[in-house]
Parts: structure tokens; sequence; C-alpha cells
């Protein structure tokens, strides 16, 4: 009798406990679908053909646009990829190539994930001291190193991470026909692994868009279109933090629709590189 | 004629090996190289204020007297504020993705977050700014404190959002490393869901849930665009959770560009090098969390 009880009184408690974290699980959606919501909301009233074509207009004056910043993404975003990728696959594939386990490789790893726990805006500074300074003004190459350095981490071990899957057997039998290893890691261990490596370069460029911290002090904005890298040059995140910050009402619309813009370029990297990834994880 | 092109090849392995090895070690001269940066633009400030720039409370770019406390305290109250708002919550949405939920309709939500942890941290503002912002007037009118909408609190709700994701998604995935044997001998034992939970899981679980909330602890002590514009850039010490506020990465990204005095730009460098080091910290023990976890 007292233990039927006793078990009433279990399952009693086990269903009210799985309740309530059932609830608590889903009650952080409300918030967050919230933004997306108001994002689009807000966002697509105030996209037009002028908002991509034209240049920023004076507070008050209708029919700015955006198009510097644009432009300025894919610049900033690109010269970064330029700088970042190469010398991040060259680490990735020592890495996973020639120091499987020694010390060096293993102060190396630690170095990265040190690295990519460095907050953004520490990163802007630095990059600041590095380029902005000895200049003595604003760049976008600036702005293209301190990127380069937060994307440099995640590219790194995926790298390595998707270099270690590609079977040894593979490196065997290019050996044994003469290739000598140096070609064997660029002609077929490298494109083996290939859709893996585009994948961390994607979500590592999808990390890097819609970073603005970086950018406040080494890009730093710029109202006209810029595409010399040596000038300041505007950028999405950087208009949607002037812009909201600003007392215009006008120039706060412009902010919705800049975000609307940005999430949509980093939810489709973020997109793509989860297929590809996926097609890989299928692949095994 | 062939022994030379063999030795020329044998040239090319030794070249490419040293040149993989050169850029394996430039990544670990970036670092040694931002930390060097930090200290050397930094300088003018550590002479100046030496020790003292960590527990004296006056920002003053008009006297040149510049102490950090106000915004080491901001950046330690938001962080934490944010941790206890947000791991609730990362614990019950870890335990119902791992645990509760159907495989399929688990995968489409873990899915679902994943793209949410991309969104820039400025659109985070940008929505801060305009929806949550009003919405936490509203709510301190009504409790009767001053109804400034920014400051401490509201940064901290946003940064408790941003933080979530992190957390949850570190803390699901060790809850479905947890061996099916070690589950199945609970029920076997005649355990209910939430006692094979509470007793076999969360234990087993319980150093990588851990590493999970170290790692949103680190990345809420950086985060800057979306505190910035909610937190109301006040740079004096914060009296209560609804006042205005800043936070080391804040203040940073306020005053940057605008610092005219070397001292000003190097007190502002000198908050960075102490976010440096706290975040170099914080990110070493999730390491040393994650590799005992390993060696278990």
């Amino acid at each position: 009798m007292n233990t039927y009880a006793n078990e009433a009184r279990r399952r009693m408690k086990n269903k009210v406990i799985l309740s309530i974290i059932t609830v608590l699980a889903l009650l952080p959606a409300v918030p967050l679908f919230l933004i997306l919501f108001q994002l689009f909301k807000e966002g697509l009233s105030s996209l037009s053909l002028d908002f991509f074509l034209h240049l920023p207009a004076p507070p008050g004056e209708p029919g700015g646009g955006i198009a510097n910043a644009i432009v300025g993404t894919f610049i900033i975003v690109g010269l970064a990829v330029l700088i970042g990728v190469p010398l991040s696959i060259m680490a990735g594939i020592y890495l996973s190539e020639y120091g499987r386990d020694c010390k060096l490789a293993e102060v190396i790893r630690v170095s990265a994930d040190v690295l990519q726990g460095v907050p953004s805006i520490v990163i802007g500074i630095v990059a600041y001291a590095w380029i902005v300074k000895p200049l003595g003004h604003f760049s976008a190459l600036s702005g293209s190193v301190a990127l380069a350095l937060m994307m440099i981490p995640v590219v790194v071990r995926t790298t390595e991470e998707v270099l270690r899957l590609v079977p040894n057997i593979l490196r065997e039998a290019s050996l044994a026909l003469g290739v000598p290893y140096w070609r064997t890691v660029l002609k077929v261990v490298l494109p083996t692994g290939l859709v893996g490596v585009t994948t961390g370069i994607l979500i590592a460029i999808a990390r890097i868009a819609g970073e603005t911290a970086p950018l406040l002090f080494t890009a730093f904005g710029n109202q006209f279109m810029a595409l010399n890298p040596m000038e300041p040059m505007n950028a999405l995140p950087l208009v949607i933090f002037n812009y909201a910050t600003s007392p215009y009402a006008d120039w706060w619309r412009q902010a919705w629709g800049a975000s609307l813009v940005l999430i949509i370029m980093v939810l489709s990297l973020n997109i793509v590189s989860r297929i590809l990834a996926r097609r890989i994880a299928g692949e095994k | 004629m062939v022994e030379k092109k063999i030795s020329r090849q044998a040239k090319y392995d030794v070249i490419f090996r040293h040149l993989s090895t050169g850029t394996g070690i430039l990544i670990i001269l970036l670092v040694v190289g931002v930390f060097i940066t930090l200290v050397i633009e930094s300088w003018p400030s550590i002479k100046a204020f030496g020790l003292r720039f960590l527990w004296t409370s006056t920002w003053d770019p008009i006297t040149l007297e510049f102490g950090a406390l106000p915004f080491l305290v901001g950046t330690i109250l938001t962080s934490l504020l944010a941790l206890v708002m947000a791991v609730p919550f990362a614990l019950a949405g870890a335990i119902f993705l791992g645990e509760l939920a159907p495989p399929k309709i688990a995968q489409v939500i873990s899915f679902v977050i994943e793209l949410l942890a991309g969104i820039p941290s400025v659109i985070y503002g940008l929505w801060g700014l305009f929806y949550l912002v009003p919405t936490v007037r509203f709510f301190q009118l009504k409790i009767g404190v001053p109804p400034y909408g920014l400051g401490l609190f509201t940064a901290s709700l946003i940064l408790a959002l941003m933080i979530l994701p992190y957390a949850m998604s570190v803390a699901r995935d060790v809850i479905s490393l947890v061996p099916r044997d070690l589950k199945e001998a609970a029920y076997g034992l005649g355990a209910t869901r939430w006692e094979t939970i509470r007793h076999v899981i969360l234990p087993y679980a319980r150093s990588g849930i851990l590493a999970g909330i170290v790692l949103a602890l680190g990345r809420a002590l950086g985060e800057t665009m979306a505190v910035t514009m909610v937190i109301g850039n006040r740079s004096a010490m914060p009296h209560s959770i609804w006042d205005l506020a800043n936070t080391m990465a804040s203040v940073i990204a306020n005053e940057f560009t605008e610092a005219t005095e070397d001292v000003h730009l190097a007190a502002l460098v000198e908050i960075g090098l102490l976010l440096f080091i706290i975040t170099v910290i914080v990110n070493l023990i999730t390491r040393i969390i994650i590799v005992r976890t390993k060696v278990q």
C-alpha cells in the first residue's frame, strides 16, 4: 500500500518536472522568433530598388540607399578571405600532415583557440595599432586584417579536422606511385577534403560578415562610394550601428533594411555550409 | 636526368614542409603579437596609473585621471547576470533536445538554434534598442525605478539571449554522448525518466555542461555591439542593476575614435589588454575542463 503511494508520487514528480523542463526549453524561442519576425516586418518596408542602388542621403532627404555599404562589405570581407584563407590552409596542412603528435602542433592548436576567444573589439584595437596608426588614416585594409585575424582560427581548425579524415591509403597510394609528399598533399589530400575546407571557410565568412566591433576604428565608415582599400570604407554592420544610434527616424528605418540584407547574407551562408557539412557526413 | 628530378622534388618537399611549419608558427606569433601590441600601446597608461588602474573608479578624460573599476564591475555584473538568466533555460533546452524530444524534431530545432547563434550582435543591438528598451522601460515604470529603459539590466537580458544557444548546444552534445547502457540500466531498475536524468545523465555530463557555461561566459565578457547599444554608456560606478553603465568592451567602442589625448587612448587599450587576459584565462579553463573530460 505504502509503496504504491510512493510510486504514484514519483510518477507525479516525474510528470511535473518534465513539463517544467519542456516549458523552460521552449520559452526562449519566443524572443528569438520575435527578433526574426520584427526584423522582417521592419526591414521589408524599407527595401526598394533605390535602397540597393543609391548612396546614403543626408537625414531628412528621402531616397537614400546603402549601395556603398553593400559594396564595402564585399570588398572588406573579400580581402579578409584573401589574407586569411591561404595562411589558414597552410597552417591546417601543417597540423594534419606534419604535426599530428608533436609539442609545437599542440602549442599552435592552443594559440588558435586563444585567438578565437579574443574579443572582437580587442582585435580591432590591434588592427588599429598595426595598420591605421603607421599609415595615419583609417582604411578598408585594416578592417580586412582585423576580420582575417578572426577567421584564421576557424579555418585552421576545420582544415586540420577535415584533412585528418582523409584515409591514409590515399596518401600511400599516391606516394607509391612516386608522387612527392608535397604534391600528394596538394593534389590528393587537399582536393579530397575540399568540400570540408570550403564549409569551414563559409562558416568563417558568415561569422565575420556581421562583425561590427573590429571595423569601428579600422574601416571606420564612409558616406561615399569607396573602392580603394586604402581609404575608409563603409560596411553593412557599420551602417546598422551608426544609423540605429542616430536621432533620425529615417535612418532607423534604413538600419532595419540594412539588417535584413545582412541577415539574409549571413543566414544563407550558414545554411549552405550546413548542407555541405551534411553531405560530407553522408559520404562517410 | 631522373636523379636530378628526384633530388629537386626532395628539395621541394623540404621547402613545402618548412613553409607549412612556418605558417603554423605564424599563428603562435600572431597571438604573442596581439599581447605585445596591447602592452606597448597601453604603456603610457600602465606607467601613469600602475595597479591603481584596477581599483579606482574615476574616469575623467578632462583631468586625464583614469581608473577601470566601473567597467570591470559593469562587465562582470552583466556577464554573471546574463549567465544566471540563461543557464536554467539552456539546461532545460539541452535536456529537452537530448532526451525528451523525438530525434527528428530535436534535429530541426537544433538547426534553427545554430542559425540563431549566427545572428550578428549588431542586429541583436538594433532589436534591443527599439523593442527591448521600451519593454523594459514599461516594467520600470510599473515597479517604480528610474525608467531609463537602457542600462545594466537590459544589457544582461540581451546578453542572456545571445549566449543561450552556445551554452545549450554544448550541453546538448554532452547529454547525447551519455552511453545508452547507463540510461537503460537506470530504467531497468525502475527509475522514472526524471530520476534517470537527475541521477545518471546530469552527473555524467556535468563537466561538459560546465565547459559550455564557461564558454558562454567567455562570449558574454567580450560581447561588444549589442551591449554598447543598450547599456546607456555612463562611465561611472553603477549602484543598481537599473543604472546606466558601461562595460569594458562598450567603453572602448564608444571612446576609442574620440580619444585625443595619448593617455586616454592608452587607458582604453589597457582595458582591452585586461579583457584579453580575462578571456584567455576563461578559454584556458574551458580547455582544461574539456581535456579532463576526454581523459575520463
